[in-house]
């Protein structure tokens, strides 16, 4: 069970605010149901440009739902230049924290405020505009998004990143961008460092270097495969020869020919040796199966 | 605030009449049962009577169970003992919606040189065996398909399945934690090679499981340095837990009539009722092939974690497979399996029965649902727009 705080539990159980403003002078959306959680904030504005109300509906876990009440609480009686100054970490101080796995329920708060502004201003979509390249195709999370998060909170990991903003939470296949972009703003490495590769060695021994081989496979290769439904598995070394089938997604994928085996020699060539050469097995690739994929 | 407890198949209550049994062997008869001297001699004797209590409810030779530390230990145990006695072959069959304890071990053996397949489910959570049939060949070392999905109930047809993969000369697990106790076994006539089970899922203590072992299935011995379980899960027994664990099976074929009419009448009540006053819900799983004690109902447009804390504020305890409680950011693997959409597996709740509901906890849970969901939609952005 989650540890919430008596506040969080307060504004879970008698959330304050809950409703649509039927005549709004802005509107923001964010999230979806997909996602798991999603709010829509309304508010008006008085005629000296400051917020008389706001109001909430959200779809989410009781985090969510208390994040949203308190930002209502927040903004209200603020102007619009002092709402924007309101940061997740705000939303979350003033619950007396949230749990690290739920820091993502305040950033949605703040991006819903950030939206009703910028619909208010712009008169245009209600919805939470998508900013930059998005980096994380599970939840639809861009590299500005994720900036912006490490930023504001400092943080350091690509765990930390996952709880404040999902991204790298769905396949994992965007975690070594998330890193790069933790990289790049610390201006550090992140604390979490990615397995040594495997030491080479030129002399090796038969069993050595399958052995070599299957845990290069293992370590720098399945992962990434596994992450967009797909497998690779070891069928025969011989000699520089290395034969392997791909599996799931990946024995379907056209270009796998091309990118995939150049990937794979690229990569035990590395860690290996340079004499390597990669083969396909066709003929185990026609007995293929699919599993694992996302639905 | 009294409890209404209806997360049996998370963990159970310990009967009263098993804590009775396991008592004096914590401060009075704390004996070695491998001791030579009479004192642990009794305690022996003791271990044994557990062992065939376990194997009378199971219908097998008390020789055939090994006892574990849980239901996860069997799995590993299964899994890993049946490959290393086949080290020849390569391939293992499971399915996408077993436990953790089974998926988590099988993805791991691919790092390991195996080649794993994940057999799929239709949108009820059932299996389609010609599938399974058409994957089994010679390189096939072992197959694992649970007996009963934990998060749905849904009962798979094992006996048949066992038949199809020991007919090919490939050994068959399965694991049976939600369903010992509930459905009758008899596993001399059967053709499954290895089973799990968990106690503290039949009203036994946690801390004590069963791996039951075929006479004649091939598995190798997995914890070493000591002569216990015949040398195949080494190590001083777990005394008062296995005394425990007997008296549970011994209790539950006594009340296996119980769980299937009363408590069946129970869960189909609350089920039924929750349907028919809560719009937009549905159930998960193949109504007509499920544990007699378990539910699965989702409810569109609202979140699990949510409902789960407005039901515990009255002292109702269920569990849900949205990604807020599965600890990810996910909804359940089973019923993203099962094709369930998104919008209904984030408001997915369980609710697993035992003997020891009453038709009043029932009533109690049937008249609080209602307005938790409704207050709950009141708050959810989509209801509006499902409805324009």
């Amino acid at each position: 069970m989650w540890e919430y705080t008596d506040k969080v539990r307060d504004h879970f159980f008698n959330p304050r605010n809950v409703g649509e403003i039927e005549d709004a002078d802005g509107v923001g959306e964010v999230g979806s149901l997909a996602c798991g959680d999603a709010l829509r904030l309304t508010f008006k504005l008085d005629t000296d440009g400051r917020i008389v109300d706001a109001k909430f509906k959200t779809f989410g876990c009781a985090s969510a739902i208390a994040t949203s009440s308190v930002l209502t609480e927040l903004i209200r009686g603020k102007t619009l230049e002092e709402a924007m100054k309101v940061t997740n970490k705000d939303i979350a101080d003033y619950l007396g924290g949230l749990p690290e796995q739920k820091m993502h329920c305040s950033v949605m708060g703040r991006e819903a405020l950030e939206a009703a502004i910028e619909n208010y201003r712009g008169g245009g979509s209600k919805k939470h505009e998508i900013q930059g390249n998005v980096v994380c195709t599970c939840f639809g999370v861009t590299d500005v998004e994720i900036e912006r998060v490490i930023r504001e909170n400092n943080l350091t990991t690509v765990e930390q990143v996952t709880n404040y903003c999902k991204a790298g939470g769905g396949c994992g296949g965007c975690k070594g961008e998330i890193e790069k972009i933790i990289e790049r703003i610390q201006g550090e490495k992140v604390q979490e460092q990615a397995l040594p590769p495997p030491r080479k060695d030129r002399r090796l021994t038969n069993i050595q270097k399958i052995q070599l081989i299957q845990q290069t496979i293992n370590e720098q290769i399945r992962p990434a495969l596994r992450a967009h439904g797909g497998n690779i598995e070891l069928i025969d070394v011989a000699g520089d020869k290395v034969v392997i089938a791909f599996r799931g997604m990946c024995a379907q994928c056209k270009i796998s020919d091309f990118t995939m085996k150049d990937v794979v020699e690229a990569k035990l060539r590395e860690f290996v040796s340079e004499s390597l050469y990669v083969e396909e097995d066709k003929e185990s690739m026609e007995q293929g199966h699919e599993h694992g994929g996302k639905p | 605030m009294k409890v209404i407890y209806f997360d049996n198949n998370a963990t159970t209550r310990v009967a009263d009449e098993v804590y009775e049994a396991m008592q004096p062997y914590f401060t009075d008869f704390y004996g070695n049962p491998s001791s030579m001297h009479t004192f642990g001699g009794q305690v022996g004797i003791k271990v044994r009577e557990g062992r065939e209590r376990v194997a009378a409810l199971l219908g097998c030779e008390p020789g055939e169970i090994i006892f574990t530390s849980c239901g996860t230990e069997s799995d590993s145990a299964a899994i890993h003992g049946a490959l290393a006695a086949a080290p020849q072959k390569r391939k293992v069959i499971t399915t996408r919606v077993e436990h953790p304890a089974v998926l988590a071990v099988c993805r791991d053996l691919e790092s390991h040189g195996y080649t794993v397949v994940e057999l799929g489910v239709d949108k009820l959570g059932r299996l389609n065996l010609d599938e399974l049939e058409h994957e089994l060949n010679n390189d096939t070392a072992l197959v694992t398909i649970m007996y009963a999905n934990n998060e749905t109930g849904v009962i798979f047809p094992i006996e048949q399945i066992a038949e199809m993969v020991t007919s090919r000369g490939v050994t068959f697990h399965t694991d049976a934690v939600q369903v010992v106790g509930k459905a009758p076994l008899n596993l001399a006539k059967s053709r499954i090679n290895l089973l799990s089970l968990s106690g503290h899922k039949l009203h036994a203590p946690k801390g004590v499981g069963v791996l039951y072992v075929k006479k004649g299935t091939r598995i190798a011995p997995f914890l070493l340095g000591g002569h216990q379980e015949g040398g195949r899960r080494a190590g001083t027994e777990n005394v008062p837990g296995i005394i425990g664990l007997g008296k549970a099976c011994e209790s539950a074929a006594q009340h296996m009539e119980d769980e299937n009419t009363r408590v069946r009448r129970l869960r189909d009540r609350l089920e039924s009722t929750i349907l028919k006053t809560c719009p937009d819900s549905r159930v998960n799983g193949d109504r007509r092939s499920r544990l007699p004690n378990t539910t699965n109902i989702s409810f569109e447009y609202v979140e699990g974690e949510a409902i789960l804390l407005l039901l515990d504020r009255h002292g109702i305890c269920a569990s849900s497979g949205s990604a807020c409680t599965s600890g990810s950011l996910e909804p359940s693997h089973v019923l993203r399996a099962m094709g369930v959409p998104f919008t209904a597996a984030h408001g997915s709740i369980r609710f697993s029965l035992s003997r020891y509901n009453t038709e009043e906890e029932v009533d109690f849970t049937i008249q609080k649902m209602p307005g938790i969901i409704h207050r709950l939609r009141e708050l959810s952005p989509f209801v509006q727009t499902a409805k324009r």
